[in-house]
Formats: structure tokens, sequence, C-alpha cells
């Protein structure tokens, strides 16, 4: 005891440290301590811990527009608590917010923005600009959807600042548009900039809170104590609450069963592909929602977005700023009391509005869902197969269950139904022209096309001109006469042209039913159903004048007949209005490729590896 | 605890009351840092859970019609597929070796990093030895140190060679821990 004692009157006498933990530690709380003085402490916290996350953070993030989000992945997914650590950083960012609200709230209700420490409240609102400013960057570094989408209309938003609005934007994002520089200066105003300045501010705003002592809220109910320990045990029960509350989030999809837990990550930030559903982080809502309001544009013209997003919200910072100047006057507190509720209340208003509006609205959910759905598949890819170095929406693109769709909205969707819709959940309003392509080749989709009361329909050939054709008028002639033996070998060509196709979906099905496949072939082939007399079946036929069925809806005759149904060994010169695809250029190899795969519910992972 | 606390109160005895007080306010702080502490140091001691790939990777490097007869080594980069965190290469250099190739003999493989520091070591075509431009090792053609006054542990690291299709010539590449005696993968 005596060594330690002697070995810590040595620091001291070196450093002075006791003097200091005596000031820090035993600061008067006059009137007790009291649960309405833990927000400022509650902050510190929070500021610990967010300097803390995001230095380790810091040690896994790669700022450049390929590897941004994948890093983020990476931490997310394959690093040790990475999810956890992600999450808590998201979360007490967002709670950082909340009690920066309640500290204000706090602070101006007791009066305790008055002489003579209107500086130290001016320190506070700097802070708060800070955390706003963090939040803004941070939102943006994960490099996916949302946030490349969110950001881009707060940048926009510097362009409308009059005369150097451009300029500022492009100093800002670091060029003419988004890419690396976008990052790494987001990256260095989030990880340098606003810490560092927070940093500085901080000690300044409790340098002046302790030299101008704990602003008591009147009336003091008990005698004064110390810092530590009352004060203390009540910031440290606010401070664990906060990070259960935060913790709480954070596992919140796992404790519901809705997801993964820890920070959202959607798909990868893709130029060519706005998110319409991009939202800011929720407490910029109202900020959002105020700049929808049509009155700003009836108002001011086309200087509504400059008044609406620059205007208005600095006459309210510079209000918020000029309240120890207003509170001076005689009314001036009650005034700014009842402007801070009036402003959180206008706040919480359009908050709610816009959050109801996009609930209300089917495309938003959609948007969402979507979002989801890519995230969530882009997650298996990425651990399966590692990310290209050109980054993961190379690999999206390479992923027919992804990308397969949507190239079905864009080059079949204007003549081809998917189940009914687009491909991609939408129904569509224009007439179907061509057949719905959803389950094609199996043996449910040919059994319907078989149909006499289908094969007329827009779902097969009733919006192309072979509805006036041979195939069609077989079909509604001779099946309605078939004797129950016919229709046991119709059943049979359904099952052998179907196994030409290999679907996946039917691989159990159709190694069960060989034997029936095999009788299918042979009605085929032996013309017992008058197949073979317009169709080729394997082997050669140069007289066939129907598309060729061996290997129908094969992987390969998909390819081909999408790159090129004029071909004689598919509709030929008879082609209604299918494009030729490869050979007119509109798709490439690879991405009729990946039409083929997921019309045929190919959805195992073929990246080219090595 | 209820009468005035305005006196000197770190000199005060510490009553039960406080000292359940200030017990209480620590172990609330550090349940509160646990948390975030916790997941820090996680993900900073991720790397510990990478492991060492101890196989070796086996990489065509060149065709015997290519590698003369004449015991002269020849440097040749390593590519193959790597991955490096999120990202998997499908070809990029991950190394280099010295092939050599002397009638009759079979060829040998020796990776160019000196089993000292770690420095990519030259051929020193008029001295007819491996030289290490960072700490001055030097090595016999066939890897074995040949000055007693080298810093390097041991000899360059000789790589299996597998010569296949009759002409291709195959190579189990492997890096070392570099600064040991023995040859132990990295």
């Amino acid at each position: 005891m005596k060594k330690a004692d002697a070995f810590l009157s040595w620091i001291d006498s070196r450093t002075g440290y006791k003097k200091l933990l005596n000031e820090a530690l035993y600061e008067n709380v006059p009137g007790g301590a009291r649960w309405r003085y833990v927000w400022g402490s509650t902050l510190t916290f929070t500021f610990f811990v967010q300097i803390i996350t995001g230095i380790i953070l810091w040690m896994a993030y790669s700022p450049n527009s390929h590897g941004a989000w994948e890093s983020v992945f990476y931490i997310q997914n394959q690093m040790w608590g990475g999810w956890l650590l992600r999450g808590i950083h998201h979360f007490t960012g967002q709670a950082m917010t909340i009690l920066l609200v309640l500290h204000l709230l706090q602070v101006v209700i007791d009066g305790a923005y008055k002489a003579p420490r209107e500086v130290n409240y001016w320190f506070g609102i700097v802070l708060l600009v800070c955390v706003l400013g963090l939040s803004l960057t941070g939102y943006l570094l994960p490099w996916d959807q949302k946030g490349y989408w969110a950001s881009k209309v707060a940048t926009n938003i510097i362009a409308v600042v009059p005369f150097i609005g451009p300029a500022l934007q492009k100093v800002f994002i670091g060029g003419n548009d988004y890419g690396h520089l976008t990052l790494t200066r987001f990256f260095a105003i989030h990880a340098g900039v606003l810490p560092g300045l927070m940093i500085v501010f901080t000690a300044l705003h409790i340098y002046l809170f302790r030299k101008h002592g704990l602003h008591a809220k009147a009336p003091k109910r008990r005698p004064d104590v110390k810092f530590w320990p009352d004060q203390v045990l009540m910031d440290a029960v606010a401070c664990l609450a906060v990070m259960t509350v935060v913790l709480f989030f954070v596992l919140k999809p796992r404790l519901f069963g809705t997801g993964m837990p820890g920070a959202d990550l959607g798909p990868p930030a893709n130029p060519t592909e706005a998110y319409s559903a991009a939202r800011p982080e929720w407490y910029f809502m109202f900020l959002f929602q105020f700049l929808k309001a049509g009155w700003l544009v009836k108002v001011f013209g086309h200087y509504g977005e400059l008044v609406g997003a620059i205007i208005i919200p600095g006459i309210a910072m510079a209000i918020l700023a000029g309240m120890p100047i207003i509170g001076r006057w005689k009314l001036g507190h009650r005034f700014n009391l009842g402007f801070l509720a009036a402003m959180f209340a206008g706040a919480g208003l359009l908050t709610y509005l816009s959050y109801a509006e996009d609930r209300g609205k089917p495309e938003f959910a959609a948007s969402v869902k979507q979002a989801e759905h890519e995230s969530e598949r882009l997650r298996h890819l990425a651990v399966a197969k590692g990310i290209p170095p050109e980054g993961a929406v190379a690999l999206m693109k390479r992923d027919a269950l992804l990308e397969g769709p949507k190239l079905f909205v864009k080059n079949c969707a204007s003549c081809h139904r998917y189940g009914g819709e687009d491909g991609m959940g939408s129904k569509l309003t224009d007439a179907q022209t061509a057949p719905d392509l959803k389950g094609f080749a199996s043996r449910e989709w040919l059994a319907a096309f078989l149909d006499p009361k289908q094969i007329a329909t827009s779902n097969f050939y009733g919006g192309t001109r072979f509805a006036a054709t041979k195939m069609v008028k077989f079909v509604q002639k001779n099946v309605p006469a078939y004797t129950p033996e016919q229709h046991q070998q119709l059943k049979q060509v359904i099952a052998a042209v179907s196994a030409e196709a290999a679907l996946p979906a039917q691989r159990v099905l159709d190694s069960a039913d060989a034997a029936l496949i095999a009788t299918g072939r042979n009605v085929i082939t032996n013309e017992a159903m008058n197949c073979t007399e317009c169709h080729q079946f394997r082997k050669e036929d140069e007289n066939a004048i129907a598309p060729d069925l061996t290997g129908f809806g094969s992987r390969e005759w998909l390819i081909a007949i999408i790159a090129d149904a004029k071909h004689p060994r598919f509709y030929g010169r008879r082609n209604d209005r299918m494009p030729s695809f490869a050979e007119q250029n509109i798709l490439t190899r690879e991405q009729i490729g990946l039409l083929a795969d997921w019309l045929r519910g190919d959805f195992e992972i073929k990246i080219a590896e090595r | 605890m209820e009468e005035k606390c305005s006196c000197d109160c770190k000199s005060a005895p510490p009553d039960r009351r406080g000292f359940l007080k200030r017990f209480s306010a620590g172990l609330l702080g550090a349940l509160a840092v646990l948390g975030p502490i916790g997941a820090s140091l996680a993900v900073l001691l991720d790397p510990l859970r990478r492991k060492v790939e101890t196989s070796g990777t086996l990489v065509q490097v060149t065709t015997l019609t290519s590698l003369p007869e004449d015991g002269i080594p020849r440097k040749f980069p390593i590519v193959s597929s790597r991955v490096d965190a999120w990202n998997r290469s499908p070809a990029v250099p991950i190394g280099a070796i010295y092939l050599r190739r002397q009638k009759g003999k079979p060829i040998q493989a020796l990776n160019v990093v000196c089993p000292h520091a770690g420095c990519f070591v030259d051929y020193a075509a008029g001295k007819n030895n491996f030289l290490c431009p960072c700490h001055n090792s030097t090595f016999a053609l066939d890897g074995t140190i040949n000055d007693p006054n080298s810093p390097s542990p041991r000899g360059l690291d000789e790589l299996t060679v597998e010569v296949r299709n009759e002409n291709e010539i195959w190579v189990k590449f492997q890096n070392y821990r570099a600064g040991v005696t023995g040859k132990v993968p990295a």
C-alpha cells in the first residue's frame, strides 16, 4: 500500500493529476443530483462510443467507389462481431441526435442558456451542427443505393445557394459527379474534420460548464452534493439505459425474426439504377417532406427550393442561436419555449406526413422489397463466390436471379408476360401480344399450351400471327376429339418435350418418370401424334417448318431462339415480331444466357471462376 | 448522507451507502461500455481468425521448351487467384520464383523471398549466386547459404515442381515465415 501511495505521489508531483481528478470528480451539484442533468453526460458517453467504434470501423473500411460497399459488407458479414460493431455505431449516432434534442430542451426549459452561459450555449449549437453533419456524411459511406441516392438529393440542394452554389457543390462532392473523391471527402469530413471539431468544442463546452458551474433548476430540493458519486451514479444509469436501447435496436431484427441483426445494408450504389425508395435518415425526413410542399413553389417560383432548403432552415437556426439574446427580453424566454415547441411540433408533423405518404404508395413498398431481395441474394453470392475486383455491382450483373428479370422488363415485357406481370412484380396496362413465359417448357406450361381452350388466348398464341396458323388449328380441332388413349399419349408427349428442357425444378419428376418420357419420345418420333409433320425432333429434318423440339426449353435452345428467332431452326421466315436479340446487337450473349437461366429457374451461382 | 455535505467529502470515512453508490456507478458505467468495447475488440482481433494456407497453390509457371537446360536461374511471376478480404481476384501476381534446369537433373524451384527478412533476392550473374539486396545474405545456385556471414537463418525455400503433359512446368507455390530456421508455412 505504502509503495503504491509513494508511486502515486511521484506521478502527482510530476503531473498534478490529483488536482485535476478532484476538479473533475468533486464539482458541486447545487440542490442535489437530478435526472434532468444527465443529458450532457450521456452525450459525452455516446461521443466516446462513436470514437471507439468509429476508429475500429475505420480499420476495415475502404473509401472508394468499388470498395466502400464491399468493405462494409465484409465488416457486416465476415468479421467477428462486425454486425454488432456497425450496428452500435449506426444506432448510437441516431441516439446522439435524440439526446442532443433532449439536452437542448432541458437547457432552454431550465433557462440555462441565459447570462453568463451564452457562449457555452453557442458551443452547444456548434456541436449540434457537427452531429448533424456527421449523420449526413456517415449516411453515404456504406455506398448503398439508399445512402447514394439520398445523399445526392442533399448535395444537389447545396447547388441552389445563390452564386457560389454549383462551385460549392463541386468542392463538396470532389468533382462533377459522385465517385472515389466523394467518398474520400465525405470520409475525411466524417472521421477527421467533424470529430476533431467536436473534441475541441466538447472540451470548451465542458470547460465553460465547469467555470460557470451547474445551472441548478430552482427550487433546490435537497442539499448540495458532489458530482462523484451521486450525479455520476445517475449518469451511469442513464448511459446504460441509452446503450440498452441502442443494443435493442441492433438486435431488433433478430428478436422479431425479421432479418439480420445490425444496421441495414442495402444493395450497392448503382448510378444506372435509381432507387425510388431512397430516403434520408429519419430525423431529416421533415426537411425532405418540407421540400415537397407545393406552396414553396407556388409562392417563391423557382426560388422555392432555395427558400425551403436554405433560407427557412437558416432562419430557424439563427433564431435557435439567438435564443440567449432573445431571452433577455421580458417575454423572450416564453418566445424561445414557444418557438422550440412549434419547431418540434412542425418537424414531428412533417415526419409523420412523410412516413404516411410513403406507406400509402405501393411503389415505395415494392422498391423496398426489391432492395431487400437484392441484398439478400447478393449476400449469398458474395459469401459463396467472393466479390470481383470490379465490385459488387458487377457480381449482381452476372447473376441470373437478379439480372434476368431486369432484362425481361426492358426487352421482353413489351410483348411477353411473366405470370401475368412484367417479371418484377408489376402489372402492365398495354396489351399482351406474346406468350406468358412463366414456367416455360414445364409440363404445366405445355399442357396449358396444348389445351384447346387456352392456346388462342393472349397467354399463348392469341396475340401473335400464329393465332391463325396450323398449330392453333391443330390443337383446337384435334385435341377435343381425342380418345382417352390419345389423351394418354398427349400426356406422354408433354412429359417428353418438357424433359428436353431439363428444368431444375423438374429434375426429380423427370428422373422418376423416365419410362413415361421414353414412351413419349417414341410417340413423337413414330408420328402417332403428328408432331414431326412440322417439327423436328432428335433428328435432322429439312422439311421442318415449326420450331425445333430437340432440346426444347434447354439453356442452349433458349439462348439460340432469343439470339435469332428468325433462324430456320425456330420460326424462320414465319417469325412474328420477335427481334433477333444477338444478331441485332440488342443483348450480349452473356445477357441472353442470364435471361435463359432466369426463365428456366436455373439460379445456380454461375460466376466465371479463375 | 442527509446532513449537509459541503464539508470535505473525500476525507470523510466512506460509509456503507457511499461505497454502494461508488460501486454501482462504476459497475453500471462498465456495463454501458461493455457492448461497444467488446464489439470493437472482436473486430480488431478478427485477423487472428484467418487461417494460413498451408497446402500451397499449384500453378503452371512455364513450359519445358521455354526453359533452357543451362543451369541459369530464371525468375517467373506466380499468377493465381487470390482472396483479399472481400475481393476474389481471378488472376493476380502472388509471388515469384526462380526456376533452374540442368541437363539430366530434376528442375529446381526456389521462392525468391529471402528467409531472413523477406526481401526479394537477386541472381548475380557475375558471381553465379543469389544476393539479398537488403542485408547481403548470399546463397548458392541450389539455394543453400554459401557464406557463413549471411544473416539468413536458412537457405532459400525450395518448392515442389511437377512436369505435366510432358511439357508443362507446375509449381506448388508457398511462402514461409521469415526469420526462423525451420520452413513454417506463412
